[in-house]
């Protein structure tokens, strides 16, 4: 055994005596980089060559075709529209649910359990729950016809709003539990003394929470925030089981083109598009959160 | 003699925010269990009960008879089969591979750490169908398109980077101390980390296959991209979903929940302990 120094870790000298020495570490993160290269990084690549190349060389055929499907634009929107409500909605009740459970109600370890039961579901699961709900002939009309209001046609394709709030409702109801961990393991890292003292000095329930739990938890949300967005954009079997083609979504259509219409290059190109957004959003988010984080410190 | 007034008011005012605060919590935890509920109550009654409108919202006529003939219709005993293969090579994969990499986080410090860690989050958030298109075209060229490997591969991919992050925190949480102090009495690295380390990580670790094995079972995109015959439960169900009944898909939806909720009851514990670690 050899005799080392007190202050420093054995392993993490990088002893010059012995240079030809391969550090114990390139051997335990090695595999891992290794596999994630070959399943992922060359992958993309693929990918990219995929949705802008064909045996000919270098083309925009494929995007062209997406662009000009008559469901692209649609699937954009939807989309979009999806992101734009659902996150600042389920951030909020996530945010509200978080507050609730710190406020030590009864009960509040069986709460807390059955608030994230949704995380282990998947959003086809989801889909399928709520469309036993949601059919002409489901549960909630069945409800209503029971307090003698006329049946709604929820999930009838000529019926947009109908179809987005039915998938709203789907993905809030399953999603939401991911942004409560994170957001509850992120409030309890702040102490409660923080709040305690702004409660001392007379700051209201609004104000704590916009000034004292609020900042302290952004790097929650931030981590939150990027996780829940990116997921968003791939939400696509909740629509798919809800609606089947009436409410089309960018993955839905991605799916489609590869399955359907047998087109792995315009699905493709479609997954590009996902990739372009996630990526655009992740750093909106990192720059938009560190801006204000700094504004605040000075 | 009388008594000095008490203003209760502030006491009052609490007690009756308590309340409220008691109305919110359980009026959430209707609106979470109510589908559920609704799912389990459509999946247990029969084809034909399905048919009558308005629907019992209580369960009066429980049967079996949707759930026997979903299970014992083609190709969904052999999914079942798939995904749980799947799920199982996925854990393992994940963690021959990432549990290495969690170790040498939690205690080593090397060169390129930062960008290491760095490169697992922006993995984390790589999406899976950016994966799935490219990856099925290479597994037809090497033969394993159409087979679980395939999916395994694809679905320790992604749990991969969590993996790798998630061990990094449970190891951090055994004290180096006693790894040393394993050391001192003569153990080697390995030694020590078998008996020593290992132990005192296994529930935590546990945890975190648990949640590779609902990732890789929740997982529906992939798997029905990368496929044709043998389809985990979720690409199966998703694949036959615009020709199968009503009744079917509410089977199907069934048969996805319950084994979510028992994933959850076991890693209750852990579930914050994961995220929040995840965090940094």
């Amino acid at each position: 055994m050899t005799v080392q120094s007190p202050p420093t870790r054995p392993a993490a000298v990088r002893s010059p005596h012995r240079p030809r020495r391969v550090p114990p570490a390139v051997w335990l993160i090695g595999p891992s980089i290794l596999f994630m290269a070959l399943l992922m990084g060359w992958p993309m690549v693929q990918g990219v060559l995929q949705a802008v190349q064909n045996e000919h060389g270098f083309t925009l055929d494929f995007i062209r075709q997406m662009v000009e499907d008559p469901y692209f634009w649609p699937a954009v929107r939807n989309t979009a529209l999806l992101i734009v409500v659902m996150i600042p909605l389920q951030f909020g009740i996530a945010i509200g649910m978080a507050l609730l459970l710190r406020s030590n109600p009864r009960l509040n370890k069986l709460h807390f359990f059955v608030w994230a039961i949704p995380l282990a579901l998947s959003d086809l699961a989801a889909g399928l729950v709520w469309l036993s709900i949601f059919n002409d002939r489901g549960y909630l009309n069945s409800f209503l016809k029971g307090l003698g209001i006329d049946g709604v046609p929820w999930l009838a394709y000529d019926n947009q709003a109908t179809l987005f709030f039915c998938v709203l409702i789907a993905e809030v109801w399953r999603s939401t539990s991911l942004v409560l961990v994170i957001v509850v393991a992120g409030l309890q890292g702040i102490p409660k003394d923080y709040d305690e003292a702004a409660q001392v000095f007379g700051a209201t329930f609004w104000q704590r929470l916009r000034h004292v739990t609020l900042p302290l938890l952004k790097p929650s949300l931030q981590v939150a925030l990027i996780l829940r967005t990116i997921l968003a954009f791939q939400t696509f079997a909740v629509a798919q089981a809800l609606t089947g083609q009436n409410f089309p979504l960018v993955v839905g259509e991605t799916y489609r083109w590869y399955t359907a219409l047998q087109n792995p290059n315009v699905a493709a190109a479609l997954a590009l598009v996902i990739l372009v957004a996630s990526m655009l959003t992740s750093i909106f988010y990192l720059r938009a959160l560190r801006e204000k984080g700094q504004g605040g410190t000075r | 003699m009388s008594t000095p007034t008490v203003d209760t008011a502030p006491l009052r005012r609490q007690r009756r925010n308590r309340i409220y605060l008691q109305i919110a919590c359980v009026t959430i935890s209707i609106f979470m269990l109510v589908p559920i509920y609704l799912i389990s109550l459509a999946a247990l009654s029969t084809r034909e009960s399905l048919n009558e409108f308005p629907l019992s919202l209580l369960p009066t006529n429980i049967s079996f008879d949707t759930l026997d003939a979903f299970l014992s219709s083609t190709g969904i005993f052999g999914a079942l089969g798939n995904s749980v293969i799947v799920g199982i090579g996925t854990v393992l994969l994940s963690a021959v591979l990432g549990i290495p990499g969690g170790y040498a986080l939690a205690r080593f410090a090397f060169p390129g750490k930062e960008p290491y860690q760095l490169f697992l989050l922006f993995t984390r958030a790589l999406p899976i169908v950016v994966l799935s298109v490219p990856l099925a075209k290479l597994f037809l060229t090497t033969n394993i398109y159409d087979t679980t490997y395939g999916v395994i591969l694809l679905h320790t991919s992604l749990a991969l980077p969590t993996t790798i992050l998630i061990s990094a925190s449970v190891f951090l949480s055994v004290p180096v101390d006693v790894e040393e102090a394993a050391r001192i009495f003569g153990c080697g690295p390995l030694g020590a980390f078998a008996r020593v380390v290992m132990p005192m990580a296994l529930p935590g670790l546990a945890a975190a296959s648990i949640f590779t094995f609902v990732m890789s079972w929740n997982e529906v995109l992939g798997a029905s991209i990368l496929t044709l015959d043998h389809r985990t439960l979720p690409a199966q169900v998703l694949t036959s979903l615009s020709d199968s009944p009503l009744a079917y898909r509410f089977a199907g939806g069934f048969a996805l929940v319950i084994p979510s909720i028992i994933f959850i009851a076991f890693m209750r514990r852990y579930l914050t302990n994961m995220w929040g670690s995840t965090i940094r």
